[in-house]
């Protein structure tokens, strides 16, 4: 049997494959405004018995083709055991979602927080900061890390940070530095969230952010806990939808 | 529904947009409760009452206004309806549960306003809440800091705002407090009704009163069978409706629900299968017709088998007493009655978390979600020490802080679907 899972983001879609507990094919697709057709589009590159929808528009895929769905943050908690890891617990940082969750000593939901409504301090808040300063993704996280010292950036929401940024810049500080100073924000945020809940243990870091090397940096210095990053952390959802369909 | 016209227009309302609001509710209403599948029979009587919920029910409180009786509005559950009776008023819950004009409420108000106190001065700007309308005295209680000050702005729109102050300690010189704004509260309906509160008179109120809260307290008890035989959502609109509609006829109709719903359990049968997902929800309270989350929680494969909240058994739970001979006496009792409700205006405040431990246990839930609206300082403070001693006690809980709008709907229900996620697995 091939167990498929898909995970519809709010900036990418993402399907994984299992087979006999085995990834054997991923995909992922940029969302598109019709999220519907890019799923239809990755689900027919694709070869599987079953599949399960998770991410937030797991409802719409569920209404089209009857699929059993899972929240995003079962998702993360199975998929999170497909890589091998001790951690006891997951921060998921992704386009619109900051998730941190605590695992129990066998590995099941114990307890989670999620940012309430807006998507201050995720992945669509790295973008438009990178934009605001002229750099790509790479380079943004790159210059972030050349920097000495971090400008503190005092607002999390993407509106105002984007007009705390704009007027820095006409004050003369120092683009790397300002990319350093949104990072730390970005960190400061999400270990709030984790240190909540989870006030020890191994961190497994997924989502979209989580290929941002200067965000694990700071994260890691920030949280002084060791933070795993799986090969590909974008499909971490995906993978765990694959499992529960495997599961059921 | 019959034509109401002219009897809303005699109120003053705005019919434009009252008939605006009325098609949106009908809608709602149709979309969230008609559409449930298995609804016991008696449900019925509660989909008529919504149907004529400004029709009907305002002809009737306009003809009690007639006959010389007082309509007496109020926002909580501290103003003992037995007083209102007592004076033969009519009693009823004033509109705060929908996102109403909050554009006319935040010319007066901060935005950073809980939704309820902007709700209530939507309908009061916007001019379509006719019970606000037909009130002769509308009473505003000092419980938070929100309304308390929000009363002050409210005073000069409404006809007769009256103001109730209330302790926020459980020490006997604060529920001396809460006799003395009592008897002067009697002074206030006697001025209005020009009529006495008599034994005689005030013995039959709390009668009429407790029989409705007996009658809800039945059906709060029923609801721990599993299956369950009455969705969340339904248990809710019949403690909203407790709020509106006339106490015998309410009584007889909650009771005989009761009887189906008795029957239901004897033979097994209920609105979802056995064994689904139980949670409690507990802290702030959802007035009509605010059903953002149990909907939410009850399209997620959970259902609700009670409520912590004022529009519930806070409300609720407690009887007066009746035992007593003279007003006096019985005043005593009505006192100690609402004494006992554990709002968070109250510092500390532990048979809250207290009760919805009992809750949990009598009721059979294997969770609670506990709600707070955004910017309700009191709930939301006290919603983390509820989380730890309630997860210290073996019983998950999910806390969410929303409002009115739907712009969280999304987030809200990947938090609620993850929630009954973690309960299943136990």
């Amino acid at each position: 049997m091939k167990y498929a899972g898909i995970d519809i983001g709010s900036r990418t879609i993402k399907l994984a494959v299992l087979e006999n507990g085995r990834l054997i094919f991923s995909r992922k697709s940029v969302a598109s405004y019709n999220p519907l057709e890019t799923a239809h589009d990755l689900m027919d590159s694709a070869e599987f018995d079953v599949i399960t929808a998770t991410g937030y528009g797991r409802h719409l895929v569920k209404s089209h083709l009857s699929c059993p769905v899972i929240s995003e943050i079962t998702a993360f908690v199975l998929g999170a055991r497909f890589f091998p890891n001790n951690c006891r617990s997951i921060l998921d940082i992704g386009g619109q979602d900051t998730k941190a969750i605590l695992l129990d000593p066998d590995g099941n939901l114990c307890k989670f927080e999620m940012n309430d409504r807006c998507a201050a301090g995720t992945g669509r808040f790295l973008e438009v900061m990178a934009a605001v300063l002229g750099f790509t993704m790479e380079e943004f996280s790159t210059a972030a890390l050349s920097a000495n010292r971090a400008v503190k950036i005092n607002s999390m929401c993407t509106v105002f940070a984007e007009s705390e940024v704009v007027s820095l810049i006409s004050q003369g500080a120092d683009r790397d530095e300002v990319a350093r100073g949104i990072h730390r924000a970005i960190v400061s945020r999400s270990a709030g969230l984790l240190k909540r809940i989870a006030p020890d243990g191994g961190i497994f870091f997924a989502g979209g952010v989580a290929l941002n090397g200067c965000v694990r940096i700071l994260l890691e210095q920030e949280m002084n806990r060791p933070v795993f990053v799986p090969p590909d952390p974008q499909i971490v959802g995906a993978i765990g939808a694959a499992l529960k369909g495997s599961d059921d | 529904m019959a034509d109401y016209t002219n009897m809303w227009e005699s109120l003053g309302l705005d019919l434009k947009s009252h008939d605006a609001l009325l098609s949106v509710l009908g809608n709602a209403y149709s979309d969230i409760f008609l559409s449930q599948k298995n609804r016991p029979e008696g449900m019925k009587y509660f989909d008529f009452v919504m149907s004529e919920v400004h029709g009907l029910r305002i002809q009737e409180i306009v003809n009690a206004k007639e006959q010389g009786r007082k309509i007496i509005g109020s926002y909580c559950v501290f103003v003992p309806e037995e007083l209102v009776l007592a004076v033969d008023g009519v009693a009823v819950g004033l509109c705060a549960g929908a996102e109403f004009n909050f554009e006319g409420a935040e010319t007066l108000l901060p935005r950073n306003t809980c939704s309820l106190i902007k709700s209530a001065f939507g309908f009061k700007l916007g001019k379509v809440c006719p019970y606000l309308e037909a009130c002769d005295v509308v009473v505003g209680e000092n419980t938070c800091d929100g309304k308390k000050k929000a009363y002050e702005i409210l005073g000069p729109l409404v006809k007769d705002l009256y103001i109730m102050d209330l302790p926020q300690t459980k020490s006997e010189t604060a529920k001396a407090l809460l006799k003395d704004e009592y008897r002067k509260f009697i002074t206030k309906l006697e001025d209005v009704s020009g009529k006495k509160v008599t034994a005689d008179s005030l013995k039959k109120a709390i009668e009429i009163v407790n029989a409705k809260r007996m009658a809800v307290k039945r059906l709060a008890a029923i609801r721990a069978a599993d299956p369950a035989p009455i969705s969340g959502l339904d248990a809710l609109l019949v403690n909203q409706v407790f709020f509106h509609d006339d106490p015998f006829r309410f009584t007889d109709s909650v009771n005989k629900l009761c009887d189906e719903l008795e029957l239901r359990v004897k033979n097994n049968s209920g609105v979802f299968p056995e064994g689904t997902t139980r949670v409690i929800v507990s802290g702030c309270p959802m007035a009509v017709p605010n059903w953002k989350v149990p909907l939410l929680i009850e399209s997620s494969n959970a259902v609700i088998v009670g409520e912590e909240s004022c529009v519930g058994e806070r409300g609720t739970r407690w009887l007066t007493e009746v035992g007593g001979n003279t007003v006096e006496e019985m005043l005593d009792s009505i006192v100690d009655r609402y004494f006992n409700i554990d709002c968070a205006i109250f510092t500390p405040n532990p048979s809250r978390v207290g009760y919805v431990k009992e809750m949990t246990k009598n009721l059979h839930a294997d969770g609670v979600i506990h709600y707070s609206l955004q910017f309700c300082q009191p709930y939301i403070m006290e919603s983390g020490p509820v989380e730890s001693e309630l997860e210290k006690s073996g019983i998950p809980t999910l806390r969410i802080e929303t409002d009115y709008s739907q712009e969280d709907a999304g987030q809200l229900k990947t938090r609620i679907e993850a929630f009954v996620e973690r309960l299943k697995k136990k």
